[in-house]
């Protein structure tokens, strides 16, 4: 019960983002694209990992955040980053919101195919509206301010947007946080656990479902913004399936439902695709896809279960029998 | 009877073309002690399916203190004072059994909605659930995962979520089923210790415990109510002991493994 605490080891992520900042200045812009994947894997984290809702669409939030953030810029309607993500945060959770209330009055592979069917709906109206999405080729030089008016984003030298991306992702990571440890996170835990007995013990089961997939989306939103803001760049990908399979992947590679998962799965995915593409170029998913089924079959939890496992076996204190 | 407190009126359950519960009028009054015993696949479960809302009835009305909650979805009812155990474990298995009462407790008093202060936090609910886990003798355990405990004592976690929701009306599922007799009396014990206004019904293959808890019993076979009465007059009852005499003695084996 006193698992809200916060131990010595929570640090450790901040100060391994900032050493980077310091121990690979040109890798900055790569730091960018992990930073984004850590935050759109937490979004993804809070609906799957804790309430246990089955995504395959989550791409769709991200991709209306990037688009949110995109549209306003290019065009030149707002600029300013940081309330700019809370526009995309906002439209991303209305989506979210409006979409939950019929999906998730579903559950399985119904749920499913029907997020899958959401983010392709998306798609394809982003693909439509190529007049104001700038359709596949997407909207380029995004214009943004200055943050706080002062910190100029450089298009060559990604330094401030990787400081802005660090900042965000800890505002929402405690925000994260906050919820998972809250009575409202553990019932989230408790309808993943058994939602026959969170109907039984008088929990509005829908409801909480609801809000934490619009609270999921919104988060997405904020990473598919960050993710415009920091590329100065949208295109479609944004909404395609190849992001939300990654996404996925990362969760599953880092352990669900444990908050830390996000940040280390997405480091090993992104250390994986760089390494085994360069290693065996042409065939470096093959490598991934080994990686994950050893993972499935023998870390059901991903890298942070495992550790967990080991550490209740061989660390110090020896776990009650 | 005094006041009643749950009260159907031809309530009926269809699956298909089977009648799992075949219009049944049945009135439990205002700290009711009584037991339904029926042959297996009688319709008991689903009886308590009806009452609690997990099934919407085919025919029929259910009535809490006189009002009609037939379209009450489940989690309503609850609210309204209708708790149940399950005939099999329906237990957050992953979560420590101090978890699994504080999630009860937590939604009872309207806090499990919260979002921006940690559950721990909560000592008012804590405190109460390991009271709770300390008159049922499980306080030992708070701190372990569900799934590590024995089946028995995973039994008794089921019945401390449903005090937890501090019902009106409490129905139990063969709380007792599958719990070895050393142990079976910690939950007997409990159930004769909940507060005396508390409507019980209590689904029970042994007749030694619905002799020892009921003071009344009803007899379900296929789906309705085949007889009715105190357990001496069920007990006396020749067609109830040839209902439970063809079926091979359901009741008979109970009652030599309690001996
Ligand atoms: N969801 C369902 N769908 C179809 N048939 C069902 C369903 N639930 C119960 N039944 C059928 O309804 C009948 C009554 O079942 P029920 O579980 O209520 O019996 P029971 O009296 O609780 O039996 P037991 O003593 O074995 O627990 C059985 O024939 C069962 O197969
Ligand atoms: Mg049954």
């Amino acid at each position: 019960m006193r698992r809200h605490r916060l131990r010595w080891w929570e640090a450790l992520p901040w100060i391994a983002g900032l050493a980077f900042y310091f121990a690979f200045p040109d890798y900055l812009g790569f730091g960018c694209d992990l930073l984004v994947t850590i935050l759109f894997a937490l979004s993804l984290d809070l609906a799957l990992g804790y309430a246990g809702i089955i995504t395959l669409g989550h791409g769709a939030f991200f991709g209306v955040g990037a688009y949110t953030v995109g549209m306003l810029a290019s065009y030149n309607i707002w600029t300013e980053p940081i309330t700019g993500l809370l526009l995309a945060a906002a439209v991303a959770g209305v989506i979210g919101f409006l979409s939950g209330l019929v999906l998730l009055r579903t559950t399985g592979l119904t749920l499913l195919m029907l997020t899958l069917c959401t983010m392709t709906l998306l798609y394809e109206a982003a693909n439509m509206a190529a007049a104001y999405t700038g359709g596949f080729d997407g909207l380029p030089s995004l214009p943004i301010s200055p943050v706080f008016g002062v910190f100029e984003f450089n298009p060559l030298y990604a330094d401030t947007q990787y400081l802005f991306a660090l900042g965000v992702i800890l505002v929402c990571f405690i925000f994260v946080r906050i919820l998972v440890y809250s009575p409202f996170g553990q019932s989230l835990t408790g309808i993943r656990e058994n939602v026959l007995r969170m109907h039984a013990i008088g929990s509005p089961v829908r409801r909480r479902l609801i809000v934490c997939y619009t609270i999921s989306a919104a988060l997405a939103g904020v990473a598919g913004g960050l993710s415009a803001q920091t590329t100065a760049f949208v295109n479609l990908a944004v909404l395609g399936l190849d992001r939300s399979a990654t996404v996925l992947i990362v969760l599953i590679l880092g352990g669900y439902g444990r908050l830390y998962g996000a940040f280390i799965g997405a480091v090993v995915y992104l250390a994986l695709e760089h390494f085994l593409a360069q290693i065996y170029p042409a065939a470096w998913q093959l490598g991934l896809g080994i990686v994950l089924v050893l993972i499935a079959l023998f870390a059901r939890n991903g890298i942070l279960g495992l550790g967990e496992t080991l550490w209740q076996r061989f660390g110090p204190r020896r776990a009650a029998p | 009877m005094s006041e009643i407190r749950l009260e159907t009126q031809g309530l009926s359950r269809h699956f298909g073309a089977l009648v799992a519960v075949q219009g049944v009028d049945f009135k439990l009054g205002v700290g009711a002690r009584h037991a339904l015993i029926g042959p297996n696949g009688a319709g008991k479960t689903t009886f308590i399916n009806l009452l609690t809302g997990v099934l919407p009835a085919t025919r029929g009305r259910v009535l809490l203190s006189g009002r009609d909650i037939s379209a009450t979805v489940q989690a309503e009812r609850v609210k309204l004072g209708i708790a149940r155990t399950f005939q099999i474990n329906r237990l957050f298995r992953g979560l420590s059994v101090l978890e699994n009462v504080c999630m009860a407790v937590a939604e009872r008093v309207g806090t499990a909605g919260a979002m921006f202060y940690p559950a721990g936090r909560r000592t008012d609910i804590i405190d109460e659930s390991i009271q709770l886990l300390q008159t049922l003798k499980l306080a030992d355990a708070a701190r372990h995962r569900v799934s590590e405990l024995p089946y028995g004592r995973q039994r008794l976690v089921e019945l401390a979520i449903a005090i937890g929701l501090r019902p009106e009306v409490l129905l139990l599922d063969e709380p007792a089923a599958g719990v070895p007799s050393a142990e079976s009396h910690i939950i007997l014990d409990a159930i004769e210790g909940l507060p005396e206004h508390i409507a019980v019904l209590i689904i029970e293959h042994d007749m030694d415990v619905v002799f020892r808890f009921a003071k009344r019993v009803t007899v379900m076979v296929s789906g309705a109510i085949f007889a009715e009465g105190t357990p001496r007059e069920i007990e006396a009852n020749p067609q109830v002991r040839e209902v439970y005499l063809g079926q091979a003695g359901h009741a008979a084996t109970a009652r030599a493994h309690h001996g």
